[in-house]
């Protein structure tokens, strides 16, 4: 390859390919968020798009099993991440700030269920339930265990790591000015640390909303969100499940995008 | 961290204990009644009860009946793993050196399809796969698909799924690992007159090894596991092993042999992994 062009392709090839593969990563997002807005004509013709409508979009509980089934996932998803936060956040507290004797075998509890596969940690816990004798009990309370356990190690990670990029110099200043721990705590630390738990109660949730292998194997006849959508799926799912893809989408991008704009601002005002 | 003094005394235990208990009462104890499960005698039913008889034969028959299911899970995960591995090098990569000031705009882009549900991508692909779909009349037109040629119910199919799906645990740890290269160690491999690929097979890659390995493993391991992509884009008849071990739990009611088949899946990985990180000689990740 010669010349400016070729000079041009060469210094910009890895980066063309980088967008390349970041476009394939949205084309069944483009596809889903286009299906939203597709006229749903008889079962079997759910897989092509028949026309354009609003429909799905105004009822979008249409399918009163689909909006039930919504409700379970979002009470589960919400309970969880407030248990799995809370707790999540003091053992990161404790990992960071204090020594003891377990430290490092704590760590290693904490990494291992991010590192098992998920139809493991759904039977193991499968198995203890039904020995225990809840075979019968499987449900919602069952479901929100599970999803606290795997959000969990999640959390630890993320506030772990706010704190211990965090330098303590502030929390000296504060008491250097006769703060009291407790006030030095609620003004300076937890507000420094605040963006690290925020990210781990949004994570939380997500894998909570999403989860499917660990819930189906303890959910009894409970069902939720990825549950009716696998369900659905094999006879052909209804559209409002596009919308509801749709919506998950744009809250989180709103979410991420309200977040960096904060970060920024404050960033500058603190320059 | 360094410069703060870590507390000593109770109150670390205190606040470490609610997460440890949680932990402890439903992840590690869950392994050992799944390996009390897995010795059951299975003439029982869960609602019943089942005999504990230390039937070690159940894996003779676990691995008998559906070691079959187990190597093409493994199979379609390392294949997966490795597509991941070229497209995540290339994103990570990308994003790490070319993208400048639009660094953490592209981040952002890497993780942002992810928010929508696991099941409905997957379902979208089911959509974009089918069989009178855009890239299947491609393919057939320039005859890499014969005439009635498919893609779903395909093998192909089920690790397309799973490439796309378990991409960003391969491109963020990617990318944490480029991102930290000192850029002249790559400028000083070419200023001493190596070649630009040489130049990255000697320099870029030893030292984003860390980032490869763990993003492998972080790809690896849920793709084996996974069964919703073998499900709704692969055939029935060519099952894998998670949908193997729910149906035994659920429809099939036998929970020693699914407990067994876990197990068995759980020690694999472990003795897989273990192998890989001594090989790749970075036992200190872990």
């Amino acid at each position: 390859m010669n010349g400016a062009a070729g000079r041009w392709l060469r210094e910009h090839l890895v980066l063309m390919l980088g967008l390349l593969v970041l476009v394939y990563t949205f084309v069944p997002i483009a596809v889903v968020v286009l299906m939203s807005f597709n006229a749903p004509r008889g079962r079997n013709a759910v897989y092509q798009f028949n026309g354009f409508t609003l429909d799905n979009w105004l009822n979008p509980c249409a399918d009163a099993d689909l909006c039930s089934a919504l409700g379970v996932s979002i009470r589960v998803g919400l309970l969880a991440t407030v248990v799995a936060t809370a707790l999540g956040t003091l053992a990161a507290f404790a990992l960071v700030r204090h020594d003891f004797a377990g430290r490092s075998a704590s760590n290693v509890l904490i990494f291992l269920p991010m590192a098992a596969p998920e139809i493991v940690m759904g039977s193991s816990l499968l198995a203890l339930f039904v020995s225990a004798g809840f075979a019968g009990q499987l449900g919602f309370w069952t479901i929100l265990i599970a999803h606290v356990m795997f959000c969990l190690s999640f959390v630890v990670v993320t506030v772990r790591s706010r704190l211990a990029g965090m330098d303590d110099t502030l929390e000296q200043a504060a008491m250097d000015l006769y703060a009291t721990p407790l006030q030095t705590f609620l003004r300076v630390t937890l507000p420094l640390v605040f963006p690290g738990i925020l990210g781990a109660a949004l994570l939380s949730f997500s894998l909570s909303f999403d989860d499917f292998i660990v819930t189906n194997l303890n959910s009894g006849s409970t069902v939720t969100f990825p549950m009716f959508v696998y369900g659905a799926a094999q006879r052909g799912v209804p559209m409002q499940v596009n919308v509801i893809g749709t919506l998950m989408f744009v809250v989180s991008i709103v979410i991420v995008v309200a977040s960096e704009l904060n970060n920024r601002r404050r960033s500058r005002a603190l320059t | 961290m360094s410069d703060t003094e870590r507390r000593r005394g109770k109150v670390g235990y205190l606040l470490l204990l609610p997460a440890v208990l949680w932990l402890g009462l439903f992840f590690v104890v869950p392994f050992y009644s799944l390996l009390a499960t897995s010795l059951f005698d299975q003439s029982g039913s869960d609602f019943r009860g089942y005999e504990m008889d230390y039937a070690f034969g159940n894996y003779v028959d676990v691995l008998r009946d559906y070691w079959q299911p187990l190597v093409r899970s493994l199979l379609y995960g390392a294949i997966a793993t490795a597509i991941c591995l070229v497209l995540g090098y290339v994103l990570a990569y990308a994003i790490a050196f070319k993208a400048g000031r639009w660094k953490n705009l592209m981040l952002v882009l890497v993780i942002a399809p992810f928010f929508t549900s696991f099941l409905i991508r997957t379902l979208s692909w089911k959509l974009i796969l089918s069989d009178d779909g855009f890239i299947v009349n491609v393919l057939q037109a320039v005859h890499l698909l014969g005439d009635d040629g498919r893609l779903l119910a395909t093998p192909v199919a089920v690790v397309a799924g799973l490439t796309y799906n378990f991409l960003p645990f391969m491109v963020l740890p990617l990318f944490a690992s480029i991102d930290k290269i000192d850029h002249r160690l790559i400028e000083a491999s070419g200023d001493l007159y190596a070649h630009p690929v040489v130049g990255f097979f000697k320099v870029t890659w030893p030292l984003s090894l860390p980032g490869v390995v763990s993003g492998t493993l972080l790809t690896f391991i849920p793709a084996v596991g996974d069964y919703i992509n073998a499900q709704l884009l692969g055939s029935t008849n060519q099952r894998v092993i998670g949908s193997v071990i729910e149906s035994q739990f659920t429809d099939a009611n036998n929970y020693p042999v699914a407990a067994a088949l876990s197990m068995v899946l759980m020690a694999l990985i472990v003795v897989m992994v273990l192998v890989y990180v001594r090989r790749a000689g970075t036992e200190e990740l872990l």
